[in-house]
C-alpha cells in the first residue's frame, strides 16, 4: 500500500448512452513521491479521469482508490486531502489574490496562525508577493496559473492533481510551475500533471498515455521513448530552402514522421526501413544525418502510426503569389499607452515575402498588444503598421482584406455547421457567386469535411476544428496569415498536420506571423522577435538565437533556454543601468 | 459591401435559429407570456365576494339586498349575523366589501325620511374597490328609480356606447399591448446578447480583423433582429386574431411599417447596452434595466394621462408610448393614416438618435 | 471556531466581495429598486383624474349648458366642448379623448317635459377598456349628481329615500400607490432572490469555480447556505431601504410592526431564493437561468400576485395556478402591513405556506444538488 497512492482498477466512464465511453477498462496505479504526467490527444479522457480522481464524477464501473479511500465512498475525506486545479484555474476573477488565497484558506481548514506563515511561504515560492491587491482576473496568465496553484497548495495535500497547468504559458513560467511542484514532492505526496505537451511529458517519472479513453502506454517515459532509439536523425547542413526538404523527406516512405527544428530537420524513420538517400531530398552537399536522442514526443506518434503527409492540398489550390523578396509587413515604432502603462513600446520590425516570423515573450510583456495591433485591432499610440503596403489605419478595410487571422481559441461560430462557418467567412471576405461555391467546396474537400458537414462547429473533434479555422482564414487567399498561438493546447499530430499547410503555403509567397509560447512551433520560423517588458530585445533566426546564447555551462541550448538566457541577460543590463 | 452584409445577416440568423435551444426560446416564452397575459392580465373586476349583514327583515331591505347579490360582479356572498364580525371580514380579505342595513332602514323609507345603509370596501385593492364603489352606486340608483313614486321624475336616460370594444372585454386592450410589448422583448434581446455573446465568444475579433467596416457589422446585427422581432410581431398578431379573437379592424402595411421604424428605435437601444456589456450577463441585466421603466411608462400598465407632468414629459422619449398608440389604433379602430404619422415621426427621430448612439459606442469601443 | 463555520462565512464573504466588485448586481440590487419605487410612485396610478373627453353640444338650452358645466366642474373629467361632433369623433379615433357625451338637439326641451324622455349619449373608447369603464362610471354620476341638482332646485325630489353611505377602509382617497408599491416591493425581491441568485449560480458553473469549490473539504449544505445567505440579507436590505423610501418620500402609512414585516419578507425570500437555485442548479448556462428565472420569477411577481391584476377575474386555471406564487401571499402580507396592521390571522397563514413553499423548493434542490459534476 506504500508505494500506491492511487489505485484504477478497471475504470469505466461514459457520459450518456448514446455516446462512446470516455474511459474504458482502465487499470493502472501511481506512485507517491514523483510528478505522474497524463498526456493524450485533446478527447483522450484526461479531464474525465482527473474527475474522477477528484469524486466529482462516479465511475460507470470500475474501482478507484486514493490512499485507500474509495471515489465512491469516502469523497469527503478524500476531499481533505487532495489538492485540485482546473483547468480553468478555478480562481475568482473578480476578487483579489489575497481574497482567492483566504477563500481557500478557510475552505480547506487553514487556520488564521498557521495562515501567515502559509500565505507568506506561498507568496514567496509564487512570486505574488507584490501582486497581492490585484485582482485574479487581471494577472497574466502565467501569473494566474501560479496563483491556482497556490489555491491548491494552501493545505500540503497529499494528491495533487493539475489538469493542463501549462496551456497558454510562458517558458519562464512554465519552468518556475514545474520549480515549484518538483519542490512539493516528496514521500507522501503524489502529483499529477496533466498536459498536451510532451516536452513536460518527459520531465515525468512515470506516465500515462491515453488515446480514446483507452491506456495505451504506463510506466517511464524513456521505456515509450526506447521504441524509436535508432531511428531518430537530425538533417544537418541543409542548404536549399530546409520546408521543402521536409515536404520530400516526408514523401520517402523510410521517413514516418518529422519536424523542423531552426535550420535543421528532425525525422523518425519507420521501423524495419533503412536511411532516405540525402540525394533525393535535394538538401545540398552539406547536408548529412546525424542521429539524436530520441524524445518521448517520437515515441507517441510512432504509437500513434505516424504523422500526416509533407505535402498540403490546400496550397496546392492556391494560386501562388508572386516570388520576390518585398517587405509585406511592417511594424514601424509601434507604442501602445494604457494610461500611464507603457504595453509595447517601439516595436518595429520587417516581414519579407514568404517568411515566417514568430513573436515571442513571457505573458504580459506585450506581445499580444503588439499583435493585435499589427492586424488592426488595436490602435496603436504612436507608430504604423502596414499590410502588403497599406497602412492599417488609414485604409482598414483594403489592409484586412488582405490578411487572415486564426484567433488562439477557438473562435468560430460554434452553432453553425462548418459549411454555414465556411459560407459566411467568405461572404465577409467579398467572395461572391460561383467562385464562392468553388472554393467552400475545395475547402471541404481538402480538409475531409464531409462527413461532419451536418454537425455544429462545436461539436467537432478538436482537430477538425483546428482544420475549419484555418481554412475560414485562407478562403481569401490571403497575402498575410496572422496566427495567434495557433496550437495551444493541441495534441503533436494535430500540430504537424497545421504546419504541414502552414508550410506549404509559404511556399506559394504567403507571409506568416505567428505568436506561440510553444518552442517546437518557433522553430518552424524563420526569424523569431522576442518581446519584454513592452520592448523587442532581441530578433533573429532560431539557431542565431541559439548561437548567441552559447555559455559554457550551456553549450547548445535549446531555443527554450536561449529564451531564458535572453531575459536574464536583459534583466541583468537594465539593473546595472537603471 | 452588400453580399458582406449578406453574409453577416444569414450568418446572424443561422446563429440565432439553428440550435434548436435559441428557437424555443425565441417562441416559446413570448407565447407562454401572451396567453398567461391575455387571459391573467385584466383589470376587470369578477367573481368578488360581497358580505352583507342584514338587520332589516322589511320588504325594502331584502330587495336591495337582492339588488346587490344579482350583481355580476359578485359571484359569492356571505351573510353576517352581527356588526362585530364586519372589521374580520375585511381584514382578513374574505370579502372585498359589505353591505351593512341597519334595521330602520325599510321604516325610515317607508315614513319618507332618509334610509341610510352603508357599504364599506377594502381600500387595499384600489382598482377593484373603485370600480366596486361605481357599481354600488349605480345599483342604489337604480334601486330608487323603481321604489320612487310616480309623482316624482326618474333620472336622464343615458345611453351608454363603448366604441371599437363595445363589451370592454380586456383582452382587446391586451393582446395589441402585448403585440407591443414583446416585440420589444425580442429586438432587445436579440440584439442586446448579440455583440456581448461574441465578445464572450471570441468570434468578436474574427469578425473586427475582416474587411468589415464598423457599420456593416452594425448594419449586420440590426436587420436580422429586425426581422426576427417584426416576425415574432406577426406571429402575436395571428394568434391573438386567430385564437385569442381580437378583431383586426386596420392596414396591416400602416401595422408593419410603423413596427418597423419602432424596431429601429428599440434595436439601437439594444445595441447600445450590448457595446457596453463585457459579458452577457451583464446584458441581459442591462435590458431590464431598460425593458421595466420603459413597459411602466408605455402606458399599458396604467394611462400616461393618469402620470404627472414631468414623467409624461420622459415618456415622450419612450418609444413604446407611440408604438402603443398605433397598434391600439389600427387592431381595433382602423385608424387613418395621419393618425399613425402623428405617432410615427417621434418614433423615427428616437431610432435616429439610439441608432448613432450605439454606432458611436460601438466604433469607442471596438479596441 | 468549528471548520465548518469559517468554511461558511468564506464563502459569504467572498459573495459580498463579488458582489462589491460587480456593478450590475449592485445596480440590480439597489438602483433598480429605486426606479421602480420612483415609477409606481409617481407613474403607475391607476387612479383616473381629468380624464379627456369631449362634450358635443348640439343643443343651446339651459339645461345642456349647465349639464355642460356640470361636466367642466367634475374633477374626473378635462372637457373639452365643440358643436361639431365629427370633430370630436375624429379626436377620440385618434385617441386624444377617451370619451365623448353628445347632448343632443332637443336635450333642454326633453328634459323640461320628463326626464326619461332625454336621452343623451356617453361613447367611450373601448380600446382601453379600463378607463371606458371609468369614463362611462364617472359620466353616470356627473349626470346622477346634475340631475339631483336640478331636481332639488325645482323642487320635486325627495331628499330622502334610500342613500347608501360608501365607506373605503384603510385608503379612504383610494390612492392607488398604497396597493402598487408593496407589489412593487415583491417584484423587487423576486429579482434579486430568483433572477439574481440563478445568474450568479449558473455564472460559478461557467467559470469553472464551482468545480475547483467541489473538490474542498466543503460540504453542499455549506456551499448552498454559503450563496443564500448573502443574497437574503441582500433582498433584505433592499427591502429595508425601499421600505424606508415608501413610508418617507411617498407618505404611504406603515400599520404593521417590523417583525411581522422581517418575518412576511424573509419567508418570501427564503422562497424566492430556493427557485433561484434550484433554477440554477437544472441550468449551468448562464442564458437559460436567465430566461427561466424571468419566466417563472418575475413575469408571475408581476402578473399573478394581485398586485396590478384582479386574481378573482382570472379564469379558474390560472386563478389555481396563483396558488404556488410566492409573490402572491406577500403581496397580500405587504398591502394587509402598510394599510391595515398587523392582521395575524391573515399574515400567519400566508407566512406559512411561503416557508412550505420554500421548504418544498430546498428539498427539491437538495435533491438535485449532489457534490458532483452531473
Amino acid at each position: 500500500m506504500a508505494n500506491e497512492s492511487l489505485v484504477i482498477e478497471d475504470l469505466t466512464y461514459g457520459y450518456g448512452k448514446h455516446l462512446p465511453l470516455a474511459l474504458s477498462a482502465l487499470s493502472a496505479t501511481i506512485r507517491p513521491g514523483i510528478v505522474t504526467g497524463l498526456v493524450g490527444p485533446d478527447g483522450a479522457g484526461k479531464t474525465t479521469l482527473m474527475r474522477l480522481m477528484t469524486a466529482l464524477l462516479l465511475p460507470s464501473s470500475g474501482l478507484l482508490t486514493v490512499f485507500g479511500l474509495d471515489t465512491c465512498s469516502n469523497a469527503s475525506q478524500l476531499h481533505e486531502i487532495i489538492g485540485y486545479m482546473p483547468q480553468k484555474f478555478g480562481l475568482y476573477e473578480d476578487l483579489s489574490v489575497i481574497q482567492n488565497l483566504c477563500l481557500y484558506a478557510d475552505l480547506r481548514n487553514v487556520t488564521t496562525t498557521d495562515r501567515r506563515q502559509v500565505f507568506a511561504r506561498l507568496l514567496a515560492f509564487t512570486g505574488l508577493e507584490s501582486f497581492q491587491q490585484r485582482l485574479a482576473g487581471r494577472l497574466s496568465g502565467g501569473m494566474k496559473q501560479k496563483l491556482g496553484l497556490a489555491c491548491a497548495l494552501i493545505r500540503k495535500p497529499r494528491l495533487l492533481l493539475l489538469d493542463e497547468p501549462s496551456v497558454g504559458v510562458d517558458p519562464v513560467s512554465r519552468r518556475e510551475l514545474w520549480r515549484m511542484v518538483e519542490e512539493l514532492v516528496d514521500e507522501e505526496t503524489a502529483v499529477i500533471w496533466s498536459t498536451a505537451y510532451l516536452d513536460e511529458a518527459e520531465r515525468c517519472q512515470d506516465v500515462l498515455l491515453l488515446d480514446e479513453g483507452r491506456l495505451i502506454f504506463s510506466g517511464p517515459p524513456q521505456n515509450l521513448s526506447e521504441r524509436v532509439a535508432d531511428r531518430c536523425f537530425q538533417i544537418q547542413g541543409i542548404s536549399g530552402n530546409r520546408r521543402q526538404v521536409l515536404a520530400r523527406a516526408l514523401q520517402q516512405q523510410e521517413v514516418q514522421d518529422g519536424i523542423v527544428q531552426g535550420q535543421n530537420i528532425r525525422i523518425v524513420l519507420r521501423a524495419g526501413h533503412g536511411q532516405p538517400a540525402l540525394s533525393v531530398l535535394d538538401a545540398g552537399s552539406e547536408a548529412r544525418l546525424t542521429p539524436v536522442v530520441p524524445r518521448f514526443e517520437d515515441a507517441y506518434i510512432d504509437t500513434l502510426g505516424g504523422g500526416p503527409g509533407g505535402t498540403s492540398l490546400l496550397a496546392a489550390a492556391m494560386t501562388s503569389l508572386p516570388r520576390n523578396r518585398d517587405v509585406i509587413v511592417e511594424a514601424e515604432g509601434l507604442t501602445k499607452r494604457f494610461g500611464s502603462f507603457t504595453a509595447a513600446d517601439d516595436v518595429s520590425f520587417t516581414i519579407r515575402r514568404g517568411e515566417i516570423f514568430g513573436l515571442l515573450g513571457p505573458n504580459g510583456a506585450g506581445k499580444s498588444t503588439t499583435f493585435k495591433m499589427m492586424c488592426g485591432l488595436l490602435r496603436p499610440t504612436s507608430g504604423t503598421g502596414r499590410v502588403v503596403g497599406l497602412d492599417l489605419q488609414k485604409a482598414p478595410g483594403k489592409a484586412r482584406s488582405r490578411l487572415g487571422y486564426m484567433a488562439q481559441k477557438f473562435s468560430l461560430y460554434g452553432d453553425l455547421s462548418p459549411r454555414q462557418n465556411l459560407d459566411f467567412f467568405s461572404g465577409v471576405y467579398g467572395l461572391t457567386g460561383a467562385h464562392q461555391k468553388e472554393t467552400v467546396a475545395r475547402m471541404i474537400d481538402i480538409f475531409g469535411l464531409t462527413p461532419h458537414l451536418t454537425n455544429s462547429a462545436k461539436d467537432l473533434p478538436i482537430g477538425f476544428k483546428q482544420r475549419l479555422a484555418l481554412a475560414c482564414s485562407v478562403m481569401h487567399e490571403p497575402a498575410v496569415l496572422f496566427l495567434d498561438e495557433p496550437t495551444s493546447g493541441v495534441d503533436p499530430l494535430t500540430r504537424r498536420e497545421f504546419w504541414t499547410h502552414i508550410n506549404g503555403l509559404v511556399e506559394q509567397g504567403v507571409t506568416v506571423l505567428v505568436t506561440t509560447h510553444f518552442m517546437d512551433e518557433a522553430e518552424y520560423c524563420d526569424r523569431i522577435g522576442l518581446i519584454y517588458r513592452g520592448r523587442m530585445i532581441a530578433s533573429g533566426p532560431p539557431d542565431e538565437l541559439k548561437t548567441q546564447t552559447r555559455s559554457p555551462q550551456i553549450p547548445d541550448p535549446t531555443l527554450e533556454e536561449a529564451f531564458i538566457t535572453l531575459l536574464q541577460q536583459w534583466d541583468a543590463k537594465h539593473e546595472e543601468a537603471p | 459591401m452588400f453580399h458582406r452584409i449578406r453574409a453577416l445577416i444569414i450568418k446572424e440568423l443561422l446563429a440565432l435559429l439553428r440550435d434548436k435551444k435559441g428557437r424555443m426560446v425565441l417562441i416559446v416564452p413570448p407565447l407562454m407570456q401572451l396567453f398567461m397575459f391575455s387571459f391573467a392580465a385584466t383589470q376587470e373586476v369578477k367573481n368578488q365576494t360581497l358580505a352583507i349583514l342584514n338587520l332589516d327583515r322589511g320588504q325594502p331591505a331584502l330587495t336591495l339586498e337582492q339588488d346587490f347579490t344579482a350583481a355580476t360582479t359578485f359571484s359569492r356572498v356571505i351573510h353576517l349575523q352581527r356588526s362585530e364580525e364586519i372589521p374580520a371580514v375585511i381584514n382578513e380579505q374574505q370579502a372585498i366589501a359589505v353591505l351593512w342595513i341597519p334595521p330602520n332602514f325599510s321604516r325610515d323609507l317607508e315614513h319618507g325620511q332618509t334610509a341610510q345603509a352603508s357599504f364599506i370596501l377594502d381600500g387595499r385593492k384600489t382598482n377593484a374597490a373603485q370600480i366596486i364603489q361605481g357599481y354600488a352606486g349605480r345599483i342604489i340608483d337604480r334601486y330608487r328609480t323603481r321604489l320612487a313614486d310616480k309623482g316624482q321624475q326618474s333620472g336622464i336616460n343615458i345611453v351608454a356606447r363603448n366604441w371599437f370594444n363595445p363589451n370592454l372585454d380586456f383582452r382587446w386592450f391586451t393582446v395589441p399591448s402585448l403585440v407591443c410589448i414583446l416585440t420589444t422583448v425580442i429586438g432587445l434581446i436579440v440584439t442586446g446578447l448579440s455583440v456581448a455573446r461574441e465578445r464572450e465568444m471570441g468570434t468578436f475579433e474574427q469578425l473586427l480583423v475582416s474587411p468589415l467596416h464598423p457599420l456593416e457589422i452594425l448594419v449586420g446585427k440590426a436587420l436580422p433582429a429586425l426581422l426576427i422581432a417584426m416576425l415574432e410581431g406577426s406571429l402575436i398578431v395571428v394568434v391573438g386574431v386567430l385564437l385569442l379573437r381580437v378583431p383586426f379592424n386596420g392596414s396591416l402595411p400602416l401595422l408593419f411599417g410603423s413596427m418597423a421604424v419602432f424596431l429601429l428605435a428599440i434595436i439601437g437601444v439594444g445595441l447600445f447596452v450590448s457595446s457596453l456589456s463585457m459579458t452577457q450577463q451583464q446584458a441581459v441585466l442591462g435590458v431590464f434595466m431598460f425593458l421595466v421603466p420603459a413597459t411602466i411608462l408605455s402606458g399599458f400598465a396604467s394611462p400616461i394621462e393618469n402620470m404627472p407632468h414631468w414623467l409624461q414629459t420622459i415618456s415622450y422619449a419612450n418609444p413604446l408610448r407611440y408604438f402603443m398608440t398605433i397598434v391600439r389604433g389600427i387592431f381595433l379602430k382602423d385608424v387613418p393614416v395621419a393618425v399613425v404619422w402623428a405617432q410615427t415621426w417621434p418614433m423615427a427621430i428616437i431610432a435616429c438618435v439610439t441608432l448613432s448612439m450605439a454606432t458611436w459606442l460601438f466604433k469607442k469601443r471596438m479596441e | 471556531m468549528s471548520n465548518r463555520l469559517r468554511r461558511m462565512s468564506a464563502l459569504i464573504r467572498k459573495e459580498f466581495a463579488q458582489i462589491r466588485h460587480d456593478p450590475s448586481s449592485l445596480m440590480i440590487a439597489f438602483v433598480l429598486p429605486v426606479i421602480l419605487l420612483f415609477l409606481y410612485g409617481f407613474g403607475v396610478s391607476l387612479d383616473a383624474r381629468e380624464i379627456k373627453i369631449g362634450v358635443a353640444l348640439q343643443d343651446q338650452g339651459k339645461d345642456a349648458d349647465s349639464l355642460t358645466a356640470a361636466f367642466l366642474a367634475s374633477p374626473y373629467f378635462q372637457a373639452h366642448i365643440s358643436r361639431d361632433e365629427q370633430l370630436l369623433e375624429q379626436e377620440l379615433v385618434a385617441g386624444r379623448l377617451r370619451g365623448l357625451v353628445v347632448i343632443p338637439m332637443d336635450f333642454s326641451r326633453q328634459v323640461e317635459k320628463d326626464g326619461a324622455s332625454a336621452v343623451l349619449q356617453v361613447i367611450a373608447d373601448g380600446s382601453e377598456a379600463n378607463t371606458a369603464n371609468y369614463v362611462q362610471n364617472y359620466a353616470q354620476g356627473v349626470v346622477n349628481t346634475w340631475w339631483a341638482m336640478r331636481q332639488r332646485n325645482h323642487a320635486v325630489w325627495d331628499q330622502h329615500g334610500a342613500q347608501l353611505a360608501t365607506r373605503i377602509w384603510f385608503n379612504p382617497e383610494l390612492e392607488s400607490r398604497n396597493s402598487l408599491i408593496p407589489g412593487a416591493l415583491a417584484i423587487i425581491m423576486a429579482i434579486i432572490g430568483t433572477l439574481l441568485t440563478a445568474l450568479v449560480v449558473a455564472r460559478e458553473w461557467e467559470r469553472g469555480t464551482m468545480e475547483a469549490l467541489m473538490a474542498t473539504p466543503v460540504a453542499i449544505s455549506e456551499l448552498i447556505i454559503g450563496k443564500l445567505l448573502p443574497y437574503f440579507i441582500l433582498g433584505m436590505m433592499a427591502m429595508l431601504g425601499s421600505v424606508a423610501i415608501s413610508v418617507t418620500l411617498f407618505d404611504l402609512p406603515f400599520r404593521g410592526s417590523l417583525p411581522a414585516l422581517l418575518l412576511s419578507c424573509g419567508a418570501f425570500l427564503l422562497a424566492a431564493l430556493g427557485q433561484g437555485l434550484l433554477i440554477s442548479s437544472a441550468s449551468k448556462n448562464q442564458f437559460i437561468a436567465a430566461m427561466i428565472a424571468l419566466i417563472t420569477g418575475f413575469l408571475p411577481a408581476f402578473l399573478l400576485s394581485g398586485f396590478i391584476f384582479e386574481i378573482a377575474s382570472m379564469p379558474p386555471v390560472i386563478r389555481a395556478l396563483t396558488h404556488i406564487i410566492p409573490a402572491r401571499y406577500l403581496v397580500t402580507n405587504l398591502q394587509t402591513l402598510f394599510l391595515v396592521g398587523d392582521v395575524w390571522s391573515l399574515l400567519l397563514p400566508n407566512i406559512g405556506i411561503l416557508l412550505l413553499l420554500a421548504a418544498v423548493l430546498f428539498f427539491l434542490t437538495a435533491r438535485k444538488t449532489v457534490k458532483r459534476l452531473r
